[in-house]
C-alpha cells in the first residue's frame, strides 16, 4: 500500500515536472480560460441592441418623424437607411446591409388616432377599420434572435407620440425576476463557462496523456516496471486537479471583476461539485486516452466530446428546449451534470445535498472511467 | 535447473502470416553474458519482448528465473531491468529526476536511494551531468544512464536490445567493460547485437535468422564447428574473381578484404587449396587458409536464405 502511495507520487512527481517544462501547455493553462472567459462574456449577448434596420415613409409627415424617433430611443434597433419605395428596401434586405424595415403607411396619422393603444375610448373590436396597425415591419427572420427583439416592439408604448397617456392593458401576470433580475448574460455566462474550460482543457490534457508516453516511447520502460494500470492513472490525473482548481479560480475570480457575475453559493460547495467534475472529465480524457493510438487521434476524440458539451450541456441553450433524444445524450455527457449543480450553487445557492442525482451520477461516471481505463490498459505489448 | 536463469522450449511468436519467431530453444545459464546476434528484422527484439513478459508467446514455454511466463510476468519486473532499444526514458527530465523517478517507481526511498544514485553516477561517469535534460546529451551518455536506470534495483537479470546502436566504437568499448563488471558482480545478461565484435564478447550466443535460431555455443565453438573451409586468395583482379568463384555451387561466399580474397569453401570440399586451384590459374602459394572469424560463422549459417 505504502508503496503503491510511493509510486502514483512518482508519477505525479514526473508529470509535475514535465508540465513545468513545458511552456505552451502551463501557458494554455492560464490563456484558455482568460481569452475564453473575455470573449464570452462580451460576445454572448442574448440582449440584442441596435439592429440595423431601415425606414420607408410614404406619409411624410410630422408624425411619422417622431414615431420613427420613439422606436429609435428604444435602442433595439438603429435607423442606418432610408427609402423611398418597398422595392429597394427590400433589395437592402436581401443584401443584409440591414435587418429589417419600417414602413410606415401615407395613413399613419389616421391610424394613430383612431389606435386603441392611444386612448380615445375603446374601439369594437369588429371594427376593421379602427383596429389596423399603424407601420408594417418587414423582418429577416432567419435569424431567431433578432426576429424576437423585433417581434418585442410590437406592443411598444406610444404615449409619447401624442404626449397622452397610454391606454396599455393591465398584464394578465406580474413577472418577478429571480436570481438575475437585471437579465445580464453573464451572470448565467460565466459559471457555465467553467463548465465548457474545465471540459475543453481537462479531457484535451489527459486524453494526450498515455498517447505521449505511447509515442516517445516511454511506455515500453513503464511497462516493464512494477508500476500497476491504477497507479499510473492515478499518477497522470492528480496534477491536473490542481490545474483545473486553478482554471476555476481564475473564471469565478475574473467573471466577478469584469462582469460583476456573483457567487451566491457556498464556496465549500462550490469546491465539491468542480472537484467532482473534474475528476469526472479526466477519467474521460484517460479513457480516450487508451483508446487512440497518436496525439491527433486524441484531440480528434477529445472534440468529438467537447462539442456537444457546448451545444447540449444547457450551457448556450436551455435543456428543456431540446428534443428528447438530445436530452438523452445530453444526460450522458458530464458537462449537463454539472452545468446544472454549477448554476444551481453559484445563481440559486442550492445545498448539495439538494442536487443528489447530479452529484452521484458525476461519482459513478468517475468511478467508471477510471475502472474502464485501467482495465483498457494492458501491462504487454500485445 | 538453479544454473539457468532463462529456458524456452519451442517458444513461437506469429503476426498473422508473419512467423517473428519459430520454434526457439533456449538454455542460457547463470551468471553469463548471453548474446542475440542476427540481422536486423530477425526477430531479436520480439525474443526479448517475449522473454520479458511483454510479449504473449503464439505457443511454447518460458521460464525466466524460475517463474514461468506471461502468467507470472509481474513477479519477474521486481527481479529484471530491461534497457529498450530506443531511448525510453523521460528527455524532458534531468539525469538526476530520471533516476529518481526510477527508484520510487521501485520503491527505494530515502537515504537508500540517494546512495544508490550517487553510485551509479558515479559508475557510469555521469556526475557532471546530473542537472542536465536527457534530451541534450550523446548518443553515449544517454546509453549510460539507460544502463543506469535498467541496473539501478540491482535486477538479476538483465536485457539488453541493441544496446549499443548509437554509440561510438570507443564509448562501445567502455559499455562492454561495464557490463562485464555487471556480470561479475553476479548479475545474468543476455544482449542483441548485430555488430560482430560485440558477439564475440559474449560467453554464449545465438545465432538467429528470419525467427529461426541457426546456431548457438560459446564463440570459439561456433568458429571450431564452422561447416566451411576460410581461404584467403592474395593476388591481382579480384573483383574478376569473385565474380567467377560465387557461380560455383560449392563455395558459399567470397568477399573482398583490400587486396585479398576471402572465400568460404563448404567443408564437403575436403582439399580446399587443391580445388581452388583446379577452379582457377592461380599458384598454390597465395592460398592461405585461415581461422574462421565470427562473421564467417555468421555468413555460413545464415548463407542459405540468401541462395
Amino acid at each position: 500500500m505504502i508503496k503503491s502511495l510511493y509510486r502514483i507520487q512518482a508519477i505525479f512527481l514526473k508529470e509535475l515536472t514535465q508540465l513545468k517544462r513545458d511552456k505552451m501547455t502551463f501557458a494554455m493553462v492560464i490563456m484558455i480560460p482568460l481569452v475564453q472567459l473575455i470573449l464570452f462574456g462580451y460576445a454572448i449577448n442574448t440582449n440584442v441592441r441596435h439592429i440595423p434596420v431601415a425606414v420607408v415613409d410614404l406619409s411624410q409627415s410630422a408624425l411619422s418623424r417622431v414615431l420613427v424617433q420613439t422606436v429609435a430611443a428604444t435602442q433595439v434597433v438603429t435607423f442606418s437607411e432610408q427609402f423611398y419605395d418597398i422595392e429597394s428596401a427590400h433589395a437592402a434586405l436581401e443584401q443584409a446591409e440591414i435587418r429589417a424595415v419600417l414602413i410606415i403607411p401615407q395613413d399613419v396619422s389616421q391610424r394613430i388616432a383612431r389606435h386603441a393603444s392611444v386612448g380615445f375610448g375603446l374601439p369594437a373590436s369588429s371594427d376593421e377599420e379602427t383596429s389596423r396597425p399603424i407601420a408594417q415591419w418587414l423582418v429577416d427572420g432567419s435569424d431567431t434572435m433578432i426576429a424576437g427583439a423585433i417581434k418585442g416592439l410590437r406592443n411598444m408604448p406610444l404615449a409619447e407620440l401624442l404626449s397622452k397617456p397610454s391606454n396599455r392593458t393591465i398584464p394578465t401576470f406580474e413577472v418577478t425576476l429571480l436570481y438575475n433580475p437585471e437579465q445580464r448574460t453573464a451572470v448565467n455566462i460565466v459559471p457555465g463557462l467553467v463548465g465548457i474550460i474545465l471540459t475543453m482543457t481537462m479531457i484535451m490534457f489527459t486524453s494526450a496523456a498515455i498517447v505521449r508516453e505511447r509515442e516517445h516511447g516511454n511506455m515500453e520502460m513503464l511497462i516493464t516496471t512494477p508500476i500497476r494500470p491504477i497507479e499510473l492513472m492515478l499518477g497522470k490525473i492528480i496534477p491536473y486537479i490542481f490545474i483545473g482548481l486553478l482554471q476555476v479560480s481564475i473564471i469565478l475570480g475574473l467573471g466577478y471583476m469584469l462582469f460583476s457575475a456573483p457567487i451566491n453559493g457556498g464556496l465549500w460547495a462550490l469546491f465539491c461539485i468542480t472537484l467532482l467534475f473534474i475528476a469526472a472529465s479526466l477519467t474521460l480524457g484517460l479513457v480516450i486516452s487508451t483508446i487512440a493510438t497518436n496525439q491527433l487521434q486524441s484531440m480528434q476524440m477529445t472534440i468529438f466530446v467537447l462539442l456537444p458539451s457546448i451545444l447540449l450541456s444547457g450551457f448556450m441553450f436551455p435543456y428543456e428546449g431540446m428534443p428528447l433524444i438530445a436530452q438523452y445524450i445530453a444526460e450522458a455527457l458530464p458537462a449537463t451534470h454539472f452545468m446544472r449543480l454549477v448554476r444551481g450553487v453559484i445563481l440559486r445557492d442550492v445545498g448539495f445535498t439538494d442536487m443528489l442525482p447530479d452529484v452521484y451520477w458525476l461519482s459513478l461516471f468517475t468511478i467508471a472511467g477510471l475502472a474502464i481505463a485501467s482495465l483498457r490498459f494492458k501491462k504487454n505489448l500485445d | 535447473m538453479p544454473d539457468l536463469v532463462i529456458q524456452a522450449k519451442q517458444l513461437s511468436r506469429h503476426f498473422g502470416e508473419l512467423k517473428a519467431i519459430d520454434k526457439l530453444d533456449l538454455n542460457i545459464d547463470k551468471n553469463r553474458i548471453y548474446g542475440f546476434l542476427g540481422p536486423n528484422g530477425c526477430g531479436k527484439t520480439t525474443a526479448i519482448r517475449m522473454l520479458t513478459g511483454l510479449l504473449k508467446p503464439t505457443s511454447g514455454e518460458i521460464q525466466v528465473l524460475g517463474l514461468s511466463l506471461p502468467k507470472d510476468a509481474e513477479k519477474l519486473r521486481l527481479r529484471m531491468g530491461y534497457m529498450t532499444q530506443k531511448f525510453s526514458l523521460y528527455n524532458d527530465l534531468t539525469v538526476k529526476e530520471n533516476l529518481q523517478f526510477i527508484a520510487k517507481i521501485y520503491g527505494i526511498s530515502g537515504t537508500a536511494q540517494k546512495s544508490r544514485i550517487d553510485e551509479l553516477l558515479s559508475i557510469y561517469g555521469l556526475n557532471q551531468k546530473q542537472q542536465q535534460l536527457a534530451a541534450s546529451m550523446s548518443g553515449g551518455q544517454r546509453q549510460r544512464l539507460a544502463l543506469a536506470a535498467a541496473t539501478l534495483h540491482k535486477p538479476d537479470l538483465l536485457f539488453l536490445d541493441e544496446p549499443t546502436s548509437a554509440v561510438d566504437p570507443e564509448n562501445r568499448r567502455e559499455f562492454w567493460e561495464q557490463l562485464f563488471d555487471l556480470c561479475d558482480q553476479g548479475t545474468s545478461i543476455l544482449v542483441s547485437t548485430h555488430y560482430m565484435d560485440e558477439a564475440e564478447r559474449c560467453h554464449k550466443l545465438a545465432i538467429l535468422e528470419d525467427g529461426v535460431k541457426r546456431a548457438d555455443g560459446t564463440p570459439e565453438q561456433l568458429m571450431n564447428n564452422i561447416a566451411a573451409h576460410v581461404v584467403e586468395i592474395e593476388a591481382e583482379g579480384l573483383r574478376h574473381l569473385k565474380q567467377q568463384l560465387v557461380t560455383l555451387p560449392d563455395i558459399v561466399t567470397a568477399a573482398q578484404l583490400g587486396a585479398r580474397l576471402r572465400v568460404l569453401i563448404k567443408n564437403t570440399v575436403s582439399d580446399p587449396i587443391g580445388f581452388l586451384e583446379h577452379h582457377t590459374d592461380i599458384e598454390s602459394n597465395k592460398f592461405t587458409i585461415v581461422r574462421p572469424s565470427l562473421e564467417d560463422v555468421f555468413i555460413a549459417c545464415t548463407g542459405s536464405s540468401r541462395q
